[in-house]
């Protein structure tokens, strides 16, 4: 639709302007509270002992370890299964990999307070069996499990527009089924692999729900000590806390980004 | 490539993450606290009907204003530059990736008393509460999803075909008609995407309400969260219904996409 000739006139970019004033205004709150000294809404002056204490907060930061721990592991493990599963999948046919498809697609597409909730009575069950408590594994496993539906989804479209010669070439040219796999396939397969990494690395951060159901009595993320932060006296220590994330995720972004226009620009000239 | 082996470990994955936590569900849901058949917990669960049906209303209105926004937002980001494009959503993507948890804790800096909003809205004279009622819920759940709402319709919107526009332009339409006939037919199956992505948060969520709203704005997921500790039975009987009524909603939605498609 990029070649219509459309002005965008004086009213789209007020539109425009009008969201993005809606979807940042808030976090620019935020990020303006992070530096003043009061606790309140009330302006008393600049100060940077919000971010002084959130470090020396061994809770908050002992949080963000977890939190990242678990979103490392997870995306990884979720990524092996997923990509495999979805190298299996694709030689079922007909029925049976509609029904595998859609009990997969089962944890994106059912509630999520409905996943934590039968997950915890799944671990409290097993807990009982084997004696074991709710606690960091309890959260991987389930963070696995929303995980590895998105690698299978950003999987399959490249394997099904694969060409499979390639895979026959590599055969004939000498290579048993496990290098043709790692020397061929996995190179045709690999965007999909990544966004799929990608996504899991960000739905796992991002998760407050499934972990509230699944992490037994003691285990903190950083949605978890969020959440009590919120429920006991807000601290302002919040709002430099958002002002830090807001910034890792500006880099990132602009990162990617560059990364794809830089990626873009070489296939131009390539073509 | 040609096996199925490699799913093998998944297809497991599956039977004990998915399967036995639903069955779970629905077994625990049939049951009373002893362990046997029981219909007590859907009787108890009928007694939140009402805030079943007041969660459907809150979700529906919410999807209803993120369709009004992002539509036209959609139709605006496809129209522009290539690279504009990627920096517009990058920009709405922004937001997205901090926690869910801050973007509500943000919106209750901005409108609580005495804050910002509050603050200005005084000086001109304005006195009034605007934390504690389920227009802020609803104001927290656009928030949270209008980005869900418009990707897909930009996505739909931004692989219509150029030629068809101008076949459309050469034939006589102005840019009215070519909206109407072309872009907006074209464009449901974004729409229905986009729905049901922020339908089925927001009918399902909580917190938003619990941190927004006032006490009668509690949500059908408010409610599940406070029984499940401490009657699972209930609890899981509520689940149940939620998540069969979600999914009937998909197949329907995923129905009237099939009918589009083809006329």
């Amino acid at each position: 639709m990029k070649n219509t000739k459309q002005k965008s006139g004086i009213l789209s970019k007020v539109y425009i302007a009008i969201i993005m004033l809606f979807l940042y205004a808030p976090i620019a709150v935020l990020i303006f509270y992070s530096f003043n000294v009061g606790k309140t809404t009330v302006w008393k002056g600049f100060s940077l002992k919000w971010y002084e204490q959130l470090f020396k907060d061994d809770n908050i930061m002992n949080a963000l370890g977890n939190t990242l721990i678990i979103a490392v592991l997870a995306s990884l493990f979720a990524t092996i299964l997923g990509t495999a599963a979805a190298i299996g999948i694709s030689n079922f046919r007909g029925k049976k990999r509609l029904i595998i498809q859609n009990v997969s697609n089962i944890p994106i597409i059912s509630p999520d307070i409905v996943t934590g909730v039968s997950l915890m009575l799944l671990f409290t069950f097993l807990g009982v069996m084997f004696n074991f408590e709710m606690g960091f594994f309890t959260v991987l496993l389930s963070h696995i499990c929303f995980c590895v539906p998105f690698v299978v989804l950003s999987v399959m479209p490249r394997i099904t527009r694969m060409d499979q010669s390639i895979y026959d070439a590599a055969l004939d040219l000498g290579c048993n089924q496990w290098q043709a796999f790692y020397k061929v396939v996995i190179h045709e397969l690999m965007p999909g692999i990544f966004s799929g990494l990608l996504m899991s690395f960000t739905y796992s951060l991002d998760d407050f729900i499934i972990t509230y159901f699944t992490r037994g009595a003691k285990f903190q993320n950083l949605s978890i000590e969020i959440y009590s932060m919120t429920h006991r006296k807000i601290s302002p220590k919040i709002n430099a806390l958002s002002a830090l994330l807001f910034l890792a995720v500006l880099v990132i972004m602009i990162i990617i980004n560059l990364h794809d226009r830089h990626e873009e620009k070489i296939k131009a000239q390539k073509t | 490539m040609k096996s199925r082996k490699p799913s093998i470990p998944y297809i497991i994955w599956m039977l004990v993450f998915t399967m036995i936590p639903i069955i779970m569900i629905g077994f625990t849901a049939f049951t009373d606290k002893q362990g046997n058949f029981s219909l007590e917990p859907f009787t108890k669960a009928f007694n939140y009907s009402e805030v079943f049906l007041k969660s459907l209303w809150i979700a529906l209105l919410s999807t209803a204003i993120c369709l009004v926004l992002a539509y036209p937002l959609a139709y605006l980001i496809a129209g522009m530059k290539h690279s504009t494009q990627n920096t517009v959503i990058m920009l709405l993507m922004i937001p997205m990736w901090m926690n869910f948890l801050l973007r509500i804790y943000a919106w209750i800096t901005l409108l609580q008393d005495n804050g910002p909003i509050d603050m200005a809205l005084s000086l001109l004279g304005i006195h009034a509460t605007y934390i504690g009622n389920t227009g802020a819920v609803i104001l927290g759940m656009v928030y949270e999803y209008l980005p869900f709402m418009v990707l897909p319709i930009y996505t739909v919107m931004s692989k219509i075909d150029s030629g068809l526009i101008e076949a459309a332009q050469d034939l006589g339409s102005n840019r009215f008609s070519v909206f109407r006939r072309v872009i907006a037919p074209l464009s449901i199956p974004g729409i229905i995407s986009g729905i049901t992505m922020v339908f089925v948060p927001s009918a399902s969520t909580f917190l938003v309400s619990q941190y927004l709203g006032g006490t009668d704005d509690i949500m059908i997921g408010d409610v599940i969260d406070k029984i499940f500790w401490t009657d699972q039975n209930t609890g899981s009987a509520i689940s149940l219904i939620l998540m069969i009524f979600i999914f009937v909603f998909l197949i329907i939605m995923n129905l009237f996409g099939d009918e589009e498609a083809i006329a």
